[in-house]
């Protein structure tokens, strides 16, 4: 039983506040956006924070609910993702994991470089540019939602590529948002 | 003309749009699970009114909160407006929410429709 100690150890020294592992749902992205926003509220925190975090939130999951039904019809079963929420005393931690196959690769580290080279105008810029020109039925609203989440947190993403097997890789997306 | 009336949810927002009393709102917080299937309608809606639309079309938004699926959604609705003469968007935001008031200056900016920005 020393996994649950150490589980809760990783938690503490991460200042993790919430995780959540396996299937992604609207109804879970509703859920999960509910706890984080009576954690949020039963600790005062500031409401132009609480929209950020919330903002980044939804886009963060809702990527990982679209992602998740893509490779949902591959033979492995074991698509299930990871989300977290960590809480400093200056910014709050908003992490995702999740399995996407390896030719997107490329493409998700592209787009990420490309908005993370940008400033608050020309994230602005990108921005208006993309949802002039792209319909919303291309899945992942053509990378609008990393954009969104590079604006609100007002910080670079971070990332990281994990490669699984010669099919799919895990991608780790961390995003901060500061506390004021 | 009849009137499309959406209760809000905690994942969609609250639409009226009723030519008589000439109320035409979309409010709260837009997060739809597939937003270009929820805004079907209102962009249905706003097709039929074209052809007989009344003077003055006042179009409130009073959004909390959109994800950027509703954004392109929200501009789709936008775009089906700027066709009908006399339309100003009233674009409302909470009075210490930026991001709101900017994401309603980046709309005036995309779209050929006089706004006026309000906050509550």
């Amino acid at each position: 039983m020393k996994y649950i100690y150490d589980m809760h150890q990783t938690m503490l020294s991460h200042s993790l506040i919430l995780v959540y592992e396996g299937e992604f749902t609207q109804e879970i992205t509703k859920s999960v956006l509910a706890m984080a926003e009576r954690n949020m509220d039963s600790s005062g925190e500031e409401s132009s924070v609480k929209r950020k975090v919330f903002n980044v939130m939804v886009e963060c999951l809702q990527n990982i609910v679209k992602h998740a039904s893509e490779l949902k019809d591959q033979d492995n079963p074991n698509h299930s993702a990871i989300f977290m929420i960590g809480k400093e005393d200056d910014h709050y931690i908003i992490i995702s994991g999740n399995p996407i196959k390896n030719d997107v690769v490329p493409i998700l580290q592209e787009k990420l470089d490309k908005i993370n080279s940008l400033d608050r105008d020309g994230l602005k810029e990108l921005y208006k540019s993309i949802i002039k020109n792209t319909e919303i039925s291309e899945k992942g609203g053509a990378g609008l939602g990393f954009v969104d989440m590079a604006r609100k947190s007002g910080n670079k993403l971070q990332f990281e590529f994990h490669e699984i097997d010669t099919e799919k890789s895990f991608f780790m997306l961390k995003s901060s948002i500061v506390r004021s | 003309m009849d009137i499309l009336n959406l209760e809000g949810t905690e994942d969609t927002p609250k639409i009226i749009l009723d030519k008589s009393n000439e109320i035409f709102e979309i409010s709260g917080r837009s997060l739809p699970e597939d937003s270009a299937e929820f805004y079907q309608p209102v962009l249905d809606w706003i097709e039929q009114y074209s052809n007989a639309p009344v003077a003055a079309t006042e179009f409130v938004f009073k959004l909390e909160y959109f994800n950027t699926a509703s954004s392109k959604l929200i501009l789709d609705v936008l775009s089906a407006l700027e066709d009908i003469d006399g339309t100003t968007i009233l674009w409302y935001f909470h009075e210490d929410d930026e991001d709101m008031e900017e994401a309603g200056e980046e709309f005036s900016e995309l779209v050929e429709i006089p706004f006026e920005f309000k906050t509550y």
